[in-house]
């Protein structure tokens, strides 16, 4: 290390790193510099690099060398940024201790949904040096009279996880929050600490205003890790994302290691796992539960539990992909589908937070499928590659909010507002037309019909300023902030059961659950949905136990514990991401070169083996198609790789194809790999005879008229506008002291989904729900992608009986919900029913 | 929607046909009901900052012109909560009050009032009334309690989900047991309450009412049990 890099820090700091007995590192030290030049950086570090103090120590620096007295009190200097309230928490008690020790006298302060009123006001009258944040609290913050007094002393601003924060509203709301602070803060700088990307420069575009780029240092990575898949002694299952075959071998696992986590994909495995795992926990071992829809509190003890090291595993979900560091884990297992490389190395990073020693993490696949997927994505790992979602446009419903937020804080003038919006890199391809409609939108609707001018919430002042009319709206806008909106949740409250049975002992009671075994408390929250497709007294796990719906009460689900072996297992959603574009591409690639197997399980080779007798490998570039009779009914089964979602796009625009064709379609099925469709006609003969074509059946205008004519009555597409409605504030998530009132009082989204689309099919909501639909739950750009990518390339394969590659899809018949054009039928089956009662 | 591919049901003896619009149509007496329009209740929201889209009394009124051309009733009458608040009809806009008189042109019209509206809508023809007797059939807007043979409501604006293996719908529907009826809600922005609710028991004490379930293209009678609350 040069004498000029290290003479940047003060010997106050060199004097405490050697105390400690460390030395600081080089990209903590070229961080200073380049916030000492005055420029904005991006720091590129794995875990265990010391990415928190190097994000900091300019800001520590500076501040040991301001004068102390200050008349009119220090204000804020750095504003750190963190997608968590408990890991801004964390970082801000691991601060405290470099500044004490040093002797550093400054204010370190969080500011989260759970900081007191009272001390939020304090904090804006009386602002500490450092304060500690989530991008909600800064979009308040900004929409405040007093932003500009507050933050016209910030030096910094320090955004954690950046490559977490981007792929999401959340990140077009604080791309949006960081332009405005430039404007009020100019002398501010960014940095931004990230784990490895795939593409940094759009990170460092991301934190500057165009056309600049944030310098970039990038931290040695730490040892290459340890991965392994688990070579399991059990058969492997065809199919099922459950993992539940391996469960003794992951128990053997986490008794081996200090402390385990366990990461699954769903909300819903990770109850079975959990709930498997402790009927086979002979040694008592403390194992917790941790997702989403767990009680808040219940989630905070078990991090609480695990930062204590009382823990030896966690069954969680994605909700602990990020967090504070555990410096006790020493395992990671993956059980099921990586799903993404970049995923993959985020999870496996949070073992063992030290730099020079190897994190540990083993795979756990849970069907064929997964095994060549958990390949794909260890090659990927050993080659450092990375899949992390590409840079955003940003979203139209997130711009309306904002909007609304500028003019709660100050009037402001519309040309400056676009310019600064313009200034945010993922509205930086914004035209001025769409500007006008989301400040037209903000205002009065934005409709075509101009009937809501008097009731407008935002004003022009007669200087042609933009104003909020009224302090009801200002104070709306506070209640409804952010972009995170939950579905409709309902709580899950535990009740009395029937007293006629006898109280059950729960021979699978798991140790650590005390807190969720006392009755009468509510244990969570699950999506209304989910329980839409539920009847009372049907089961499901959740909380880690089987319980019974009871009913429904307002916006609670009543439920008893039951004595069920088999629940119904919830398939209620989060945490499922589709297959990555690139890990497809490679385990389609590992599928065609059999070259490549050698390192796949003996079961896993003899089936593709047999696959490629029975039928035929899919080649890289190829779509493979199969079709073949199976009972009674004639199945088409492709294989596109490109992920759940797409495959159910696909499958419902395949469908309605089939059906003008005369195939007489009945259903579908779809997977991350493939999809299979059945039919009353045979489709097989159709195809070999040229009666039907395959072209046709693929061709890439299904994304013209079809979509259009299926969107309409898609309930995803009611889902996606329901979301918009609340981000841009159309409706409100909860009206102050009227969460009481019954659901039907409240409006439904649906209805005015319906309402608009008749009547203004471009009103820039239902662009911003279209363009959510394309990118998210609909997945139409992949699968325009795929669709375009494999025209000339479709191979038929017209077969005697089902090939070994179909037998996985065709086991998720049952399992998975099958789509088809249900609505009506549903209402004719029960009347049907009736009609039988009746003639009975 | 095909208007006019009606379910016959038969309510204190009368014949009506409930229609897939969420109408009912008593072909007898050419009298055509429709409950709880619920006009300018985007604009009622407006007013308060819930700017949701000023289409849904356009939207009501588009479908009510296609059901009265379907059937060209001589009377036609709203039970009530005909608009979303006193001074709604003040609201219309030009066209949409030409639209509505246009409706009302040439045949009888009577506004039931509901909870939401209990003044006659200003500013347009068709008599006021609490109540209206045709035969058997008593109309009113808020249903009674107990037993009342005859009565036709609306007010609760009744929906039924439908669980099967196939899946669930939640749909607007009538209500009946064939000695009371209750119309589903008409009005574009009108929510629904699940026919399983607190509301709905004290109506049926006898027998359970099956609901007349409105599909896309006609009406589906589905058995009370197989009806599931939210």
């Amino acid at each position: 290390m040069s004498k000029a890099t290290t003479s940047a820090l003060p010997a106050r700091f060199t004097d405490w790193f050697a105390a400690r007995g460390w030395a600081p590192r080089a990209h903590q030290l070229a961080l200073l510099q380049h916030a000492q030049a005055g420029e904005d950086a991006l720091l590129i570090a794995p875990t265990g690099a010391g990415k928190t103090l190097a994000g900091f120590l300019p800001s520590l620096v500076e501040l040991s060398q301001q004068k102390s007295n200050v008349p009119e009190g220090p204000g804020l200097h750095t504003l750190y940024i963190s997608p968590l309230k408990a890991l801004a928490v964390d970082v801000a008690r691991n601060l405290e201790i470099p500044a004490a020790e040093m002797k550093l006298r400054l204010r370190i302060e969080t500011r989260t949904g759970d900081t007191s009123a009272s001390k939020r006001q304090r904090q804006r009258r009386d602002p500490p040096q450092i304060l500690l944040t989530t991008p909600e609290q800064l979009a308040l913050l900004l929409a405040s009279p007093d932003s500009l007094t507050l933050f016209s002393s910030l030096r910094r601003v320090v955004l954690d996880e950046l490559h977490a924060l981007v792929t999401s509203k959340r990140g077009d709301l604080l791309a949006l929050g960081l332009a405005h602070l430039r404007t009020l803060a100019p002398a501010m700088r960014a940095t931004g600490l990230s784990a490895t990307v795939r593409d940094a420069d759009e990170l460092r575009r991301w934190l500057v205003a165009r056309p600049e780029m944030a310098a970039l240092v990038t931290a040695p990575p730490g040892a290459p890790a340890d991965l392994s898949i688990l070579d399991t002694r059990e058969r492997l299952p065809w199919s099922g994302h459950g993992g539940g075959h391996a469960v003794r071998e992951v128990y053997e696992q986490i008794r081996q290691a200090k402390t385990a986590l366990v990461f699954v994909n769903t909300r819903a495995q990770a109850e079975a796992i959990f709930q498997q795992l402790w009927q086979i926990n002979d040694d008592n071992l403390p194992i917790a539960l941790h997702h989403g829809s767990l009680d808040a509190g219940q989630r905070r003890r078990v991090e609480e539990a695990m930062a204590q090291g009382q823990l030896r595993a966690v069954v969680c979900t994605s909700t602990l992909d990020l967090g504070i560091d555990w410096g006790a884990v020493d395992l990671v297992i993956n059980l099921g589908a990586p799903k993404g490389a970049s995923r993959l190395a985020q999870r496996i990073g949070r073992a063992n937070h030290r730099l020079d020693e190897s994190s540990r993490a083993i795979l756990v696949p849970s069907n064929r499928f997964e095994v060549l997927e958990c390949r794909a994505a260890i090659e990927a790992a050993r080659e450092g590659a990375q899949d992390t979602p590409p840079a955003r446009s940003g979203a139209l419903d997130v711009l309306c909010q904002h909007i609304l937020g500028m003019a709660c804080a100050a009037p402001f003038d519309a040309q400056e507002l676009f310019t600064e919006i313009r200034s945010a890199e993922p509205y930086a391809d914004l035209d001025r037309a769409m500007f006008d409609a989301a400040l037209a939108f903000v205002a009065n609707g934005g409709y075509a019909l101009k009937t809501y001018d008097r009731f407008a919430k935002i004003k022009r002042t007669k200087d042609g300023l933009w104003r909020v009319a009224n302090g009801k709206i200002a104070q709306s806008y506070r209640m409804n902030v952010g972009t995170i909106v939950e579905s409709e949740m309902l709580k899950v409250r535990l009740v009395q059961g029937r007293p006629a049975k006898p109280r059950a002992t729960a021979p699978s009671s798991p140790a650590y659950t005390g807190p969720l075994r006392r009755g009468g408390r509510v244990l969570g929250e699950i999506e209304e949905y989910f329980l839409e497709t539920l009847a009372p007294g049907d089961t499901f796990l959740f909380g880690g136990e089987i319980l019974a719906l009871q009913g429904i009460v307002e916006d609670e689900a009543l439920v008893t514990r039951a004595r069920s072996d088999a629940p119904k297992v919830p398939s209620y959603a989060g945490g499922k991401f589709p297959l990555s574009t690139y890990l497809a591409a490679r385990v389609r690639r590992m599928l065609a070169d059999p070259k490549s197997w050698v390192h796949l399980p003996e079961q896993v080779r003899d089936w593709l083996e047999l696959q490629g007798q029975r039928s035929q490998l899919p080649r890289a570039n190829d779509l493979l198609v199969e079709t073949f009779p199976r009972g009674g009914r004639y199945y088409l089964v492709a294989y596109p790789f490109e992920g759940r979602l797409a495959h159910q796009t696909l499958g419902m625009l395949l469908t309605r194809r089939m059906e003008r064709m005369g195939l007489k379609p009945q259903g579908f099925v779809a997977s991350d790999y493939a999809l299979a469709v059945w039919c009353l006609a045979d489709v097989g003969t159709r195809l070999t005879k040229n009666m039907a074509s395959l072209n046709d059946l693929f061709a890439q205008d299904m994304l013209g008229d079809d979509l259009e004519e299926w969107l309409q009555e898609s309930a995803l597409m009611k889902r996606t506008f329901r979301q918009c409605a609340v981000i841009s504030g159309l409706i409100e998530r909860r009206f102050p002291g009227k969460e009481k009132s019954g659901r039907h009082v409240t409006i439904s989204t649906d209805l005015v989904y319906d309402v608009l689309r008749r009547h203004e099919p471009d009103h820039i909501l239902l662009r911003a729900a279209r363009e959510d639909a394309h990118s998210g739950l609909l997945d139409l750009a992949r699968l325009a992608d795929m669709l375009a990518r494999v025209q000339g390339h479709l191979i038929h394969k017209d077969l005697e009986r089902v090939s070994p590659l179909a037998v996985p899809i065709l086991l998720e018949i049952g399992r998975e919900p099958v789509y088809g054009e249900a609505q009506d039928d549903i209402l004719a089956e029960a009347a049907a029913m009736l009609i039988q009662e009746a003639g009975a | 929607m095909i208007i006019g591919n009606g379910l016959e049901i038969k309510v204190a003896g009368e014949a009506c046909m409930a229609d897939p619009s969420g109408a009912l149509w008593l072909a007898p007496l050419r009298t055509l009901i429709v409950s709880d329009l619920h006009f300018e209740k985007g604009s009622s929201l407006a007013r308060r900052g819930v700017m949701i889209p000023p289409y849904d009394t356009l939207a009501t009124l588009i479908r009510l012109k296609r059901v009265i051309d379907h059937y060209d009733p001589a009377r036609v009458i709203a039970l009530g909560d005909s608009f979303h608040d006193r001074d709604g009809a003040q609201r219309l806009s030009a066209s949409d009050h030409e639209r509505l008189s246009d409706l009302q042109t040439g045949r009888e019209w009577i506004w039931i009032t509901g909870n939401h509206d209990r003044t006659p809508p200003q500013g347009l023809a068709g008599q006021s009334r609490d109540e209206f007797r045709l035969g058997a059939l008593l109309l009113r807007h808020e249903p009674q309690q107990g037993v009342s043979p005859g009565e036709i409501a609306g007010h609760l604006h009744p929906v039924a989900r439908v669980v099967t293996p196939r899946g669930s719908l939640r749909r607007r529907c009538f209500v009946s047991d064939g000695a009371r009826c209750i119309l589903p809600a008409f009005g574009a922005y009108a929510g629904g309450l699940n026919l399983r609710d607190q509301a709905f028991a004290g109506l049926f004490p006898d027998r359970s009412p099956q609901a007349h379930v409105l599909g896309r293209d006609r009406i589906y009678s589905v058995a009370h049990e197989q009806c599931y609350a939210d």
